[in-house]
């Protein structure tokens, strides 16, 4: 069953336009690969699936029309984020970033804190002092608190160390083997890309050229659109 | 124990333990002063939760300390003159202070919901100017509200009753005061550190964020704001029980911008920072007032070393940083 679908999406930061033309299809318990070259639109899309920047086109997510809903009833309808740069709330310790975005479901402060064990260890830590690998964890699990039905990584083993992105990658393994949550990924790396999404969409100057199974993307196509 | 938490702990035992020695070496005058800062403190705490805790610059908060005042002093009138509050349904007024704080609350929290709803449109300073608008509006309203007294205010000759306790006796009086103020001690710590309190911090720092998790960051103020009003118009019906009288100068921005500064001073965002900044703002008052009526000269020279100096105010600068309490 289709969760998310994006028809003709286009977006604008005031007079610039980002967005031309997105098509995008997500279905319950599916790995999606958002990929395409910087400045080609993927964050644009995902602030815009957010509700954080206005849009036109067609935004469905479970039935509903997205394109009525304020940024925080996209979320409650079970849109979870995990930003670029993180964004922790800094004054507030780990445990209080949890318990704030805490909503009913499977997940709470105990299966977060079993995903990511230094996040029990870090519980009464300010998140301002965590590292940035930390730091990405807590974004993980933040949003994990809100018991989504699509979770969005958006770049989320951006600028960490190696054995911290192996840490990533294998949460994302594990929420995608352990939970019938959909996935939407944002990531340079093709090859753990390639591990654990199920497609890609491929975004070039705002618009959707290359939808298909990600064993799909030839070394031909991804030079092409991503790069690597 | 946190060094916080021990301050704190000494600012409580001083509420309790100097005026309690005041009144036994028979200096009820002090008794009294004990009183009105805790008034003030009770005033500052109101405020610390919307300016503290969410962050909102409120000018306009004398709008809820005057409309507790008013609700006393309505209330009151009405009881003493044996007259109807509201003519065509006989509804009478009442000298019963549980009554008056709960009418002065919850009158106080509705102005505050029409207040909010439309001023949380805004932000930065256009915010700061709407709730001074309010402001205002309010004083001026008052002073041409000759039924109770106009510019003349209004007074109550007989202070208002509380089973079982003298509310003529100053210490008495005092012990009323502090229970309140102590009761919204508690609340605040309480309400800062549950899933709400936690939330309206997030959108203190980043509302987009919070959005992102399901909360409505505008919701989240507005209902912080709610809460400081009610709080602060509790804090506004024991001061007109305390003076015995009200006058519009409770609404004055004057009024808004001592409770802020005071909280400033205290430490914003910190539980004592109202507490301690009301007790200092009204041991000033005594001590220069006396010499010479410009004495607020010398409290705005503290302001302005506490605002270069010490972010945190006085509770920060003996306790330091505020600590996570994870």
């Amino acid at each position: 069953m289709t969760l998310l679908s994006l028809a003709s999406v286009t977006a604008s930061y005031g007079a610039s336009q980002a967005l031309f033309g997105v098509d995008l299809d997500i279905r319950e318990g599916e790995v999606v690969a958002l990929l395409g070259r910087n400045g080609m639109g993927k964050t644009t899309t995902v602030k815009a699936i957010c509700r954080m920047i206005p849009a036109s086109g067609s935004m469905q997510f479970a039935g509903q029309d997205l394109m009525l809903l304020p940024s925080h009833r996209a979320a409650r309808l079970g849109i979870g984020l995990v930003p670029e740069g993180r964004r922790c709330f800094r004054d507030l310790t780990v445990a209080e970033n949890l318990i704030c975005a805490a909503r009913p479901g499977e997940w709470g402060q105990a299966e977060v804190e079993t995903l990511f064990p230094r996040l029990a260890e870090r519980r009464g830590q300010r998140a301002a002092t965590l590292s940035g690998g930390e730091q990405q964890m807590l974004a993980i699990g933040r949003a994990l608190m809100t018991n989504p039905r699509l979770l969005i990584l958006d770049e989320a083993t951006e600028g960490l160390a190696p054995v911290i992105r192996q840490e990533i990658w294998a949460a994302v393994a594990r929420l995608k083997s352990a939970s019938g949550l959909a996935l939407l990924v944002i990531d340079k790396t093709l090859k753990e890309l390639k591990a654990v999404a199920d497609r890609a969409v491929v975004l070039e100057r705002g618009r959707t050229v290359w939808t298909g199974p990600i064993a799909e993307l030839t070394p031909d196509l991804s030079t092409r659109y991503v790069g690597v | 124990m946190s060094r916080e938490a021990q301050v704190n702990l000494a600012v409580v035992v001083a509420l309790v333990l100097l005026p309690l020695a005041a009144h036994l070496m028979g200096e009820s005058y002090w008794v009294t002063l004990a009183t009105r800062a805790a008034v003030l403190a009770l005033a500052g705490v109101g405020l610390n939760i919307a300016l503290g805790q969410g962050g909102l610059v409120s000018l306009g908060h004398a709008v809820f300390f005057g409309i507790g005042g008013y609700s006393m002093g309505i209330l009151a009138y009405h009881a003493q003159t044996y007259t109807p509050l509201i003519e065509s349904f006989g509804l009478p007024g009442t000298n019963l202070m549980p009554v008056i704080w709960l009418v002065a609350a919850i009158s106080a929290a509705l102005a505050a919901l029409l207040i909010g709803a439309l001023s949380l449109r805004t932000t930065g300073v256009y915010f700061i100017m709407i709730t001074l608008a309010f402001g205002q509006m309010f004083y001026f309203f008052a002073l041409s509200w000759p039924t109770y007294g106009g510019e003349d205010g209004l007074s109550i000759y007989v202070r208002n009753r509380f089973p079982g306790v003298n509310t003529l006796a100053p210490i008495q009086f005092y012990g009323i005061v502090i229970a309140v103020l102590l009761l919204a001690l508690l609340l605040s710590h309480r309400l800062a550190r549950s899933p709400f309190g936690l939330a309206l911090a997030a959108a203190r720092q980043v509302p987009a964020r919070v959005a992102a998790v399901g909360l409505d960051p505008q919701r989240l103020k507005l209902v912080a704001f709610v809460l400081s009003a009610a709080v602060t118009g509790l804090a506004g019906a024991l001061f007109a029980d305390l003076n015995r009288f009200v006058s519009p100068t409770m609404f004055s921005w004057h009024t808004s911008g001592e409770i802020m500064v005071f909280v400033i001073i205290g430490g914003v965002g910190r539980l004592m920072g109202p507490v301690v900044g009301a007790m200092v703002f009204v041991l000033l008052e005594h001590l220069l007032g006396g010499i010479s009526e410009y004495w607020q000269i010398a409290f705005g020279v503290l302001l302005l070393l506490i605002v270069l100096f010490a972010r945190g105010g006085l509770i920060g600068l003996v306790a330091g940083r505020e600590k996570a309490h994870g």
